[in-house]
């Protein structure tokens, strides 16, 4: 039943995806921004859907298995404050250049800003290697759920790769449109089976207070931060949110805006949507810690299957199914955000940039786009097969070379005397720590920084920043004819 | 342009949030609030009182001359391919 359930489910988001491109308009704008045409509440629900993930329902509940309630101070209120004032700093102009520019990327944003076809090229290889690992979350994802939720009758592989194939036919044939029709139908489907999965479980547990209680007799260091976290390790976390201003799918997001002012609800209603959605995951996860007090206990999956194995115990049957299609509506919200803005990277940035457009036609430009896609998910897939990490440690090396990248984003919106020699000592600096921190702290589930608690996002941001402004005041201020583009 | 004098207050109400996100006074407090851990309850509270702030800043420090600087797809330049 569970499994039908899922199917049906898988189903119903295929059709929205297909049907969407009855609206495609025939234009390349249309199907890689949907031709900027997103009012308030589209933009708030496929902005919000875009930036939840897998990472934010399965990560979070398994980090908070094991960490604690200090979780939520770590990854979700910094984002509840950080992402919606990054939209107002950088989205809302990132916005108004693009509409007036025309810019589909931020790969195209980045190489006119500062006259660099090398830089551009930089850029994309940074985040499209950058962009793996969150794919991973992913399909990792996927087939934690499909095999937690069905008790092992299907196995890891076929959840990755089912995922895969429903967000490759609906986003290669739908477009933008189609990711964001499906993404606003995820986010509810989210919203609403989230609440009810919290409800059924907390009930089945005696209520919030009696679960409270039990826990605060039996794992009373899950109630607090204790020694879970270190006071550094909050503050330099807070860092990790700006990752959302490097984000290329986030970027083209921004792109798909009506005008400005579809950015304002957005910006308000944001850190409610972040705590809707993680106060319950969060909760689930140190509750978890009754039904399984060790590690061990949980078995296959490990800790990114908290929430499913939860699910599973206190919501069997139809329930669990509608429950899990909860899970693989967050999963693919932002799953097919980062395989469309990778298609459209590729489209734009590399074939029509590098001249092979003169060869093609539109629609053959798109095909291409489509086959890069297929690629990705390729290569995505089969890491998924070899890399075992937890979803949540997985996520935040990801952000971390993101956010590292920040400084390049706000030295190109807002710093006229910026160069390119900045940006590319600002990425070249990112790309160099960031090898090194992952060489060194991949093996560590609790890597910091001489075990101080300090992220290493926190020394690559300064590095970076320093870079920049070093790189730039170093050399020639860039041409006038270029700032007058981006400054008038 | 909305005035500046109000804008830049609700600039430093977001470094006041960024500075109360870091609730030292907390970390170990067993007590629970409305139901929740003290840490959880407060950062849900910090949750809400961003989205206050941030509420009054699209009211108040709205940068309107962005779509004023945004001309209709007509008047848009060619990207260089």
């Amino acid at each position: 039943m569970t499994l039908a359930i899922i199917v049906v489910y898988l189903a119903i988001v295929l059709v929205i995806g297909l049907f969407s491109h009855r609206f495609f308009r025939g234009t390349s704008e249309d199907f890689f921004v949907a031709a900027r045409t997103l009012g308030p509440f589209i933009l708030l629900v496929s902005l919000f859907g875009a930036n939840m993930t897998a990472f934010a329902l399965l990560g979070s509940a398994g980090e908070s298995y094991m960490e604690g309630i200090g979780v939520f101070a770590l990854m979700a209120s910094s984002s509840a404050l950080v992402i919606p004032v990054v939209f107002y700093f950088i989205g809302t102009r990132i916005w108004a250049l693009g509409k007036r520019r025309g810019y589909l990327t931020p790969v195209q944003f980045f190489r006119e800003r500062w006259d660099s076809d090398a830089l551009g090229l930089l850029l994309f290889v940074v985040q499209v290697a950058l962009l793996i690992p969150y794919l991973l979350i992913g399909v990792m994802g996927g087939g934690t759920t499909l095999t937690q939720v069905t008790g092992g009758q299907v196995p890891d592989w076929v959840g990755g790769l089912v995922i895969c194939a429903v967000v490759l036919t609906y986003v290669a044939y739908g477009g933008m449109r189609g990711t964001i029709w499906v993404n606003v139908f995820q986010t509810m489907v989210l919203l609403g089976l989230g609440f009810i999965a919290f409800w059924v479980i907390v009930d089945k547990l005696g209520g919030l207070s009696a679960a409270m209680t039990r826990l605060a007799e039996n794992h009373p260091d899950m109630l607090v931060r204790g020694e879970h976290i270190k006071p550094l390790q909050l503050l330099t976390y807070t860092c990790i949110p700006l990752s959302v201003g490097m984000f290329p799918h986030m970027f083209i997001h921004w792109l798909t805006a009506k005008n400005a002012a579809s950015f304002r609800p957005t910006l308000a209603f944001y850190p409610l949507c972040i705590a809707i959605v993680w106060v319950p995951s969060v909760l689930l996860g140190v509750f978890a810690r009754l039904d399984f007090p060790n590690v061990a206990d949980l078995g296959p999956g490990g800790v990114s299957s908290v929430l499913v194995k939860m699910i599973n115990l206190h919501a069997p049957g139809v329930l669990a199914g509608l429950l899990a299609a909860g899970v693989f509506a967050a999963i693919m919200n932002s799953f097919d955000s980062q395989v469309h803005s990778v298609g459209t990277m590729f489209t734009q940035d590399i074939v029509r940039h590098y001249g092979f457009h003169d060869r093609m036609s539109e629609s053959q430009q798109i095909l291409v786009g489509r086959l890069f896609m297929v690629a990705i998910l390729i290569a995505t897939y089969l890491l998924s097969r070899v890399v075992d990490r937890s979803i949540f440690k997985l996520g935040v090396w990801c952000f971390t070379g993101f956010a590292a990248l920040f400084p390049v984003v706000v030295a190109a919106v807002f710093w006229k005397r910026s160069t390119k020699w900045g940006a590319f000592a600002s990425t070249i600096s990112v790309v160099v720590l960031w090898i090194w921190f992952v060489s060194h702290g991949w093996k560590s589930a609790d890597y910091t920084i001489a075990d101080s608690g300090a992220m290493p996002v926190a020394v690559i941001l300064l590095v970076s920043t320093a870079a920049m402004i070093a790189g730039s005041l170093l050399t020639r201020p860039p041409k006038l004819e270029t700032l007058e583009k981006f400054f008038p | 342009m909305k005035t500046p004098v109000r804008s830049l207050l609700l600039y430093a109400a977001l470094v006041v949030l960024y500075l109360l996100h870091n609730d030292l006074w907390l970390w170990n407090d067993p007590r629970l609030v409305l139901g929740l851990p003290a840490g959880l309850a407060y950062h849900v509270g910090f949750c809400i009182a961003t989205s206050i702030v941030l509420a009054l800043l699209v009211v108040y420090a709205w940068p309107d001359h962005l779509d004023r600087e945004a001309p209709e797809p007509k008047a848009r330049p060619e990207i260089k391919p």
